[in-house]
């Protein structure tokens, strides 16, 4: 096995496009590491990307936001801008692992795990983000759901790395907010979990939506039918009622030890009625 | 395996070490430089027993790379202490007999003294919260806050 730090991301992309043999890109780690210990990869090399310059960085841009692919949650914890324009992305990244899996666990590593059940993804898809891919052939920029291919899988090509994550400058009247279920407190994966971003009207009704659920499929459900239940309303009863029961309606959950399909079909409608009146909340909504 | 060549500092120290591209910064600190106050309990980030502070940010050193600490500051237990004079946390730990076994011990001093820097005066919620990624078997947990809340009140002085 060989060890590398790239210091430019062409260099870490000719590198991986290049390698004959198995090749694991490193941020955090924090993924990586564990499937190394447990035997389940065994890379031939490791491409570490924290020494490319913009990777650890945050940069708020005239477009919005964009967070660089080693930037550790920790970091989107601290960032005071962020965390106001899209607080509901960063709780769903401040709830992976421990206060020591922070400091090191990026969202683009969580998106590029493609566990269904990662938190920070259905808060991204909620929130309309977008992934920049720079790749053999150069960058393209593709929505965040388009990359989860199946657990374990995404549909980056050989050699490609996502280099950043790009979330919009927030209108007026926006909020969005992330809900997960575990049966404890903290420190554990979803049984299921819920995205709403909402931007409202000088009246306070719902202009757009979108929602997301996780942990409900083999990648991260938009469930645009639930977005179009919302838009329009000012969130009263029946329209929340509506909203769970189509969610629920979208999910093809599995059974397993977390939970069973009948379970994470039920608590998914909850879930996203929550979340929508917490988003619907923090977008100045009454 | 090609060796990997580590410049690094550690505790305040210039250190330099030859490692293998897949072994641990946990594994380096305790076969190849006597560091052995960080423990291995998991090996998977979910125990926090090889806590260490890496550029100012708590981390289980079982999920980071021995090559990554290039360049870098690393602070393990080792640091803690000035000679025969113990840090607080570690003086209060024995007062209120905060550990039973002492595996977790190294990982909850490092993990408290990473809380108290950014947080002085934490509420008995903050401390658990903060100190969440550690697991503890013997003390049940109540003996570890209340020496970090007594160790809090000794460092602001109170």
């Amino acid at each position: 096995m060989r060890y590398i730090r790239p210091l430019s991301i062409e260099d870490a992309v000719g590198t991986l496009a290049s390698s004959a043999r198995t090749a694991a890109i490193l941020a955090g780690g924090s993924d990586l590491l564990v499937r190394m210990k447990g035997g389940f990869v065994e890379p031939d090399l490791i491409v570490d990307i924290k020494a490319v310059p913009g990777l650890g960085d945050v940069q708020e841009t005239a477009e919005g936001f964009r967070i660089g692919a080693a930037v550790p949650s920790a970091v989107l914890g601290e960032n005071t801008a962020l965390k106001k324009a899209w607080p509901g992305v960063v709780e769903a990244a401040r709830l992976i692992g421990s206060k020591q899996v922070q400091g090191r666990c990026t969202i683009v590593g969580n998106l590029c795990n493609a566990s269904p059940a990662a938190d920070s993804v259905p808060a991204m898809v909620a929130a309309g983000a977008k992934a920049v891919i720079v790749g053999p052939s150069g960058r393209r920029t593709i929505p965040v759901e388009t990359v989860p291919a199946g657990p374990g899988r995404t549909t980056l090509a050989k050699g490609e790395i996502i280099e950043a994550i790009l979330l919009d400058k927030r209108p007026p009247h926006a909020g969005d907010a992330y809900l997960r279920f575990i049966p404890r407190t903290e420190m554990d994966i979803a049984v299921v979990s819920a995205g709403v971003n909402l931007t409202l009207d000088e009246k306070g009704a719902v202009k757009t939506a979108r929602v997301a659920l996780g942990a409900a499929a083999p990648t991260v459900l938009l469930v645009e039918e639930a977005a179009e239940v919302l838009v329009g309303s000012k969130l009263d009863e029946a329209t929340l009622e509506r909203l769970a029961k189509v969610c629920s309606g979208a999910c093809r959950p599995i059974d397993d030890k977390r939970g069973t399909i009948e379970f994470r079909r039920k608590v998914a409608g909850v879930l996203a009625r929550r979340a929508a009146v917490t988003a619907y909340q923090r977008a100045g909504g009454k | 395996m090609a060796g990997v060549a580590v410049s690094t500092t550690i505790n305040g120290d210039s250190v330099e070490y030859l490692c293998q591209p897949d072994e641990t910064l946990l594994e380096v600190l305790r076969d190849r430089l006597g560091l052995t106050g960080a423990k291995e309990g998991c090996g998977t980030g979910d125990c926090g027993a090889c806590s260490v502070i890496l550029d100012g940010r708590l981390v289980c050193s079982c999920l980071v790379l021995g090559a990554e600490a290039e360049g870098r500051q690393v602070e393990t237990v080792e640091g803690m202490a000035h000679g025969e004079q113990l840090h607080p946390l570690q003086q209060k730990f024995l007062e209120h007999a905060a550990l039973q076994c002492g595996i977790c011990t190294p990982g909850f001093l490092i993990a408290a003294k990473d809380l108290l820097a950014k947080n002085p005066s934490p509420t008995e919620e903050e401390i658990r919260f903060g100190l969440a990624g550690n697991l503890c078997r013997c003390t049940g947990y109540d003996k570890i806050v209340r020496a970090v809340q007594d160790a809090a009140n000794m460092m602001r002085g109170a």
